[in-house]
């Protein structure tokens, strides 16, 4: 597992995708960011959060997008599944790879607090916890990345698949806002973005943090279901 | 070392592998033989557990294949068909990485890596990206990448194609000296290399076993004997029918064509005896001119067209 993880998290920075999908992303936040931040005249870091589950939901995918559907096509997935590895071994390296990217996406925005913090009184507990509810939404959406991916042999199609599901997680209570209230609450607590911003006050409450495990879990299950269904 | 017993895979209502059985020893050089879409590649992606059989058993080594899935994948080497490696990643950076995942320990994972680069001729293209290698050098850094972890099974899926004559006899070379302690299978359509480098060939065509044995039992079990032809001049069907039939082990003689005097016949023996010194003898006694004489080997080649022709 670890030598697959090494493999993979390699191949990013061999390839330029990893340049690229960084800079996208810290170009899009940083812009978003601090273009409102001083109309606010706050010193929070909440316009950068508030907008993650969004830019992730279309980043994550472009990140995972590879994973199964690069080595479908070119079939060196049949050397991977006759090397001496489990199944487990693949998903959990190449999960752990995804999410080891989106940890290295996210180290350059620490800028951002420490800039804040020296033209304010930044609380630092929002951040801390902003950083955590970061990671495992990183953890939440590169599972359901690399489960797509795992279905098809056409990256495209991976990216396009990953995104809509991502997008529709993230953005499903505010999607369906004419619904009855009873139903939204039901449809809120399924949304990533609900479970994300109450991470991100700086709460750690036990429920936010089982979402994004249950639907880590769930997608990687369905990973490995996949690739059962695929002897 | 391997067992195989009714072999059966389906794709949906596809059957590409049908009960096909086989015992193979340790040391054999096993060649598997057939057209395109025979289910070679399929029986060697079984054997390696890569496809989960519909049905029937694979025992190797005493295990059952889904009991030890990882003891046996230890045990094997396996090339899959034109190399599918990983593109962008340099030559010595993969062989490395498969060095890893083979388990292999630090401190000898660099001179097993030199060795190999040695072995299949690597040595020019370390540091080259393998999507950036020709066909013949990405092969060979698939055999480089089959035989990391010396593995007691090897098993080839077409490894010399792409390759130029000289890189052929090198593999097959490889193949030769390291199948003396070995199990090596592999499949290819091409006859000669299976006459070349196997002590056993196995045709099979869609989905099933045609023939299994080695190359020269094949040709008798398969033949209906040999074949002679013979073209003579001043001669008639009838006389040499006379004089000829007498022989001892001849079972037919058939009329091929008549052309300008020359009359041209095909005469069936028995597989079993070299019967052209006594047709030559028994021709000579009497006045007819020999212009042509030569037996048709029954070469793999043609075994082959007989049993997976179509109908």
């Amino acid at each position: 597992m670890t030598h697959i993880f090494k493999k993979e998290f390699r191949v990013y920075f061999v390839s330029p995708i990893a340049y690229i999908v960084i800079s996208i992303f810290l170009l899009v936040t940083g812009w978003f960011f601090f273009s409102a931040f001083f109309l606010f005249n706050q010193a929070t870091l909440r316009g950068f959060f508030g907008l993650l589950p969004i830019t992730l939901s279309f980043l994550v995918p472009a990140i995972t997008m590879r994973l199964f559907s690069e080595e479908l096509n070119v079939g060196s997935y049949e050397i991977l599944l006759t090397l001496p590895v489990t199944s487990l071994d693949v998903i959990l390296g190449k999960f752990l790879a995804g999410l080891a990217f989106i940890g290295a996406m996210l180290i350059p925005t620490i800028a951002y607090p420490i800039t804040v913090s020296f033209l304010g009184q930044l609380d630092w507990g929002p951040v801390a916890g902003g950083y955590i509810g970061a990671l495992l939404l990183g953890a939440a959406f590169s599972s359901i990345g690399l489960f797509v991916s795992s279905l098809t042999r056409n990256q495209i199609i991976a990216f396009i698949t990953g995104m809509a599901i991502c997008f529709s997680l993230t953005l499903i209570d505010k999607m369906l806002f004419f619904l009855p209230q009873s139903l939204l609450g039901f449809l809120q607590y399924l949304g990533a973005d609900f479970h994300f911003q109450n991470i991100s006050k700086g709460i750690l409450d036990s429920r936010d943090i089982l979402y994004f495990l249950s639907v880590s879990f769930i997608a990687l299950y369905g990973t490995y279901i996949g690739m059962q269904e695929k002897r | 070392m391997i067992q195989v017993e009714g072999l059966t895979k389906y794709y949906g209502a596809l059957c590409a592998v049908d009960h096909i059985s086989l015992d193979i020893q340790t040391g054999e050089i096993l060649g598997l033989l057939g057209p395109n879409g025979a289910g070679k590649t399929t029986v060697l992606r079984m054997l390696t557990g890569f496809l989960r059989p519909t049905e029937g058993t694979i025992r190797i080594k005493d295990y059952a294949i889904d009991e030890k899935p990882l003891e046996i994948k230890r045990l094997m080497g396996y090339l899959p068909e034109s190399a599918p490696l990983y593109r962008d990643m340099l030559v010595y950076d993969y062989l490395s990485y498969i060095a890893d995942m083979r388990e292999i320990k630090a401190e000898t994972k660099f001179a097993r890596i030199r060795k190999m680069a040695e072995l299949c001729g690597l040595n020019e293209v370390m540091h080259q990206p393998i999507g950036e290698l020709s066909k013949g050098f990405n092969q060979r850094v698939g055999l480089a990448h089959a035989m990391m972890n010396d593995p007691e099974i090897l098993i080839l899926d077409e490894p010399t194609s792409g390759l130029d004559p000289n890189q052929i006899a090198e593999i097959r070379e490889i193949i030769r000296r390291i199948g003396k302690e070995k199990t090596i299978i592999l499949s290819t359509h091409i006859l000669s290399e299976a006459e070349a480098t196997c002590n056993r060939v196995v045709i099979i065509n869609r989905g099933k076993i045609a023939a299994d044995g080695s190359t020269d039992t094949l040709g008798q079990s398969t033949s209906q004997g040999n074949l002679i032809t013979v073209a003579l001049q001043n001669a008639d069907i009838e006389s040499v029918e006379r004089e000829l039939l007498s022989i001892r082990g001849i079972e037919d003689i058939s009329f091929v064509n008549e052309q300008e005097g020359t009359l041209e016949i095909r005469i069936a023996c028995r597989h079993t005896e070299d019967l052209r010194g006594e047709i030559y003898k028994s021709i000579k006694k009497t006045n007819w001119v020999l212009l042509e004489f030569h037996q048709e080997t029954r070469s793999l080649e043609n075994i082959f067209r007989s049993l997976t022709k179509e109908n």
